[in-house]
């Protein structure tokens, strides 16, 4: 008999860590399907093509409504490629320093510092965007003001080096040994062997991460809204005011009539926003996953 | 067999922190001979071994006292490039670890990092290598492939090869064979009969017929002390210590 009451308790357990484990799936497919049907009204006035390929957004225009995402998704671009040019390299060495160079001592501190680097509320950021980057920029380059997509990039690097250390750092931990002293044992230096072995031998890895701080740098919205000067125009380079897809959304939905096309058509950004950010998150998955499959 | 003494280990003693693992070793390594290290396990051979080209340098916490000398030069001294060792003293260890990369990207590693980019001179050196480890006619239609499609002890010998490339003098083998199936493993043992005649060659093996059959001198170690190093005829038949031909009769070990 005590058999089978352990068997019913066993039945429960799993059921309940089944329920949990579909509770997220169904999060995720409603979160979609709540975006779609609420996107889907918005072609209804707005045509696909205009949507999809125009330069112009203008809801509240005064010669009609303009609805083309291009210079959002362009911005965004901008500011993310931006972000990965300057955080990459950094978060790379900054994970072969913690994982190869510092002492003992040194990495018990930083790592807890660069984590904790990742717990900085994205508003904080963005107000030192306007205070301290913003000026420094516009000083450097001789702007009015430092309100552009470059201040956004150096921001967005910040949010995203955190992922790429830690991700990358493990990925060049869990290189065996062995090929680091082979490499030694050929006669190469410490430098050597960390650029021609180990990175290379940690490269999904290090992509991975790569790929996840661009997955969080896209989604990023305070720090761009408030760093960006969120001009709704096609920018023209990194020293250009932009305003990306999640700012555009942040900004209007607030004061937009509710079930209008410009209301529907903000769920359509969200929609397309949240298909490259599924992507990029899909592709870093199997990135990663390979690179595991290799190590065992 | 010349008398030209190759390495000259003197007074050598090795510590891992405090424990001392090489007792005051003092032996001499003639040159283009092989020369095996046996012992029980935690003897000392493989830190002996890998003191010769500074490889415990990459363990924390560990010194070293006295000197070995590689043709007449302290390894050890100040002014040594501990780079410059190792490029002339060349190792396989006991797991063979290629790259994760083509079997030419391989045995090339070591001639990329001293700078030689000169392609007809890599490849050269590539089938030169190769040869010498005697594994260029399985190889040589396949050379970019992924080095780990090879057979354990294919990869051994290309890692003989990787460590060919860069010209060495001297040749370190930490049980090269331990992990490879006889075939292979004879496979190995002719190879350094014939890499004998280019290289000076220091082999630590596990397996007393091995030491036997490819070794010219036989040292053994006992708890990180040089008990004796002789001719392998004369450790092998007639041995000054009584505890060597303990050992070699296999009565503890």
């Amino acid at each position: 008999m005590a058999d089978k009451k352990g068997d019913i308790k066993e039945l429960l357990v799993k059921g309940f860590f089944t329920l949990n484990g579909i509770a997220v799936v169904l999060v995720l497919v409603g979160i979609f399907t709540l975006l779609v049907i609420t996107a889907v009204p918005a072609f209804k006035e707005i045509s696909m093509k205009e949507f999809l390929f125009s330069p112009d957004w203008n809801p509240t225009g005064y010669d009609g409504e303009k609805y083309g995402i291009v210079s959002l998704l362009v911005s965004t671009a901008l500011v993310t490629v931006g972000a990965l040019v300057i955080a990459v390299p950094i978060g790379i060495g900054a994970a072969a320093y913690l994982s190869d160079i510092a002492g003992e001592r040194v990495r018990e501190i930083a790592k807890p510092i660069v984590e904790i680097l990742a717990g900085i509320p994205s508003v904080v950021l963005g107000f030192l965007g306007i205070v301290l980057i913003g000026p420094v920029i516009a000083k450097l380059f001789g702007l009015p003001n430092g309100l552009n997509a470059l201040n956004g990039s150096v921001l967005l690097a910040i949010m995203a080096l955190p992922t790429i250390i830690s991700i990358s750092e493990d990925a060049l931990n869990s290189v065996p040994m062995s090929f680091q002293q082979a490499s030694l044992a050929l006669g190469a230096t410490k430098w050597q062997t960390i650029a021609l072995v180990k990175i290379p031998a940690a490269l999904s890895g290090i992509l991975a991460s790569c790929m996840l701080g661009m997955g969080r740098a896209i989604g990023e919205t305070m720090t761009v809204l408030m760093a960006t000067g969120c001009a709704a125009a096609m920018p023209h380079g990194l020293l250009d005011s932009v305003r990306t897809m999640t700012a555009t959304i942040a900004i209007e939905l607030g004061e937009v009539a509710y079930g209008s096309t410009h209301y529907y058509a903000l769920f359509a950004v969200g929609l397309v926003l949240f298909l490259i950010t599924f992507i990029v998150n899909m592709l870093s998955d199997m990135v990663l996953r390979k690179y595991q499959n290799v190590e065992r | 067999m010349t008398n030209e003494k190759k390495i000259i280990s003197r007074g050598f003693n090795f510590y891992y922190g405090k424990a001392m693992a090489i007792k005051n070793v003092s032996m001499d390594i003639y040159a283009n001979t092989v020369t095996g290290i046996i012992g029980p396990s935690g003897c000392g051979k493989s830190t002996f071994l890998r003191s010769i080209n500074r490889m415990n340098d990459v363990i924390p916490g560990t010194r070293a006292e006295g000197e070995i000398t590689l043709d007449g030069k302290n390894v050890y001294d100040n002014d040594v490039d501990v780079v410059d060792v190792r490029r002339k003293v060349g190792m396989v260890f006991q797991r063979s670890n290629p790259f994760p990369k083509s079997i030419i990207d391989n045995v090339a590693y070591g001639l990329r990092i001293n700078g030689i980019k000169d392609r007809t001179l890599i490849d050269e050196r590539v089938e030169k290598s190769l040869q010498g480890a005697a594994l260029w006619d399985e190889v040589k239609d396949r050379l970019h492939k992924s080095a780990f499609q090879l057979s354990g002890g294919q990869q051994q010998r290309l890692c003989i090869a990787r460590a060919l490339a860069v010209q060495p003098e001297v040749l370190l083998m930490d049980e090269p064979a331990s992990a490879l199936d006889p075939t292979a493993t004879l496979k190995i043992e002719e190879l350094i009969q014939e890499l004998k005649r280019e290289y000076t060659i220091v082999i630590v093996t596990h397996n007393m017929q091995q030491a036997a059959r490819v070794s010219d001198y036989t040292a053994f170690f006992m708890m990180g002390e040089l008990v004796e190093c002789d001719i392998t005829s004369k450790v092998f038949t007639n041995p000054a210590k009584k505890i060597t031909e303990e050992y070699i009769t296999g009565r503890f070990g």
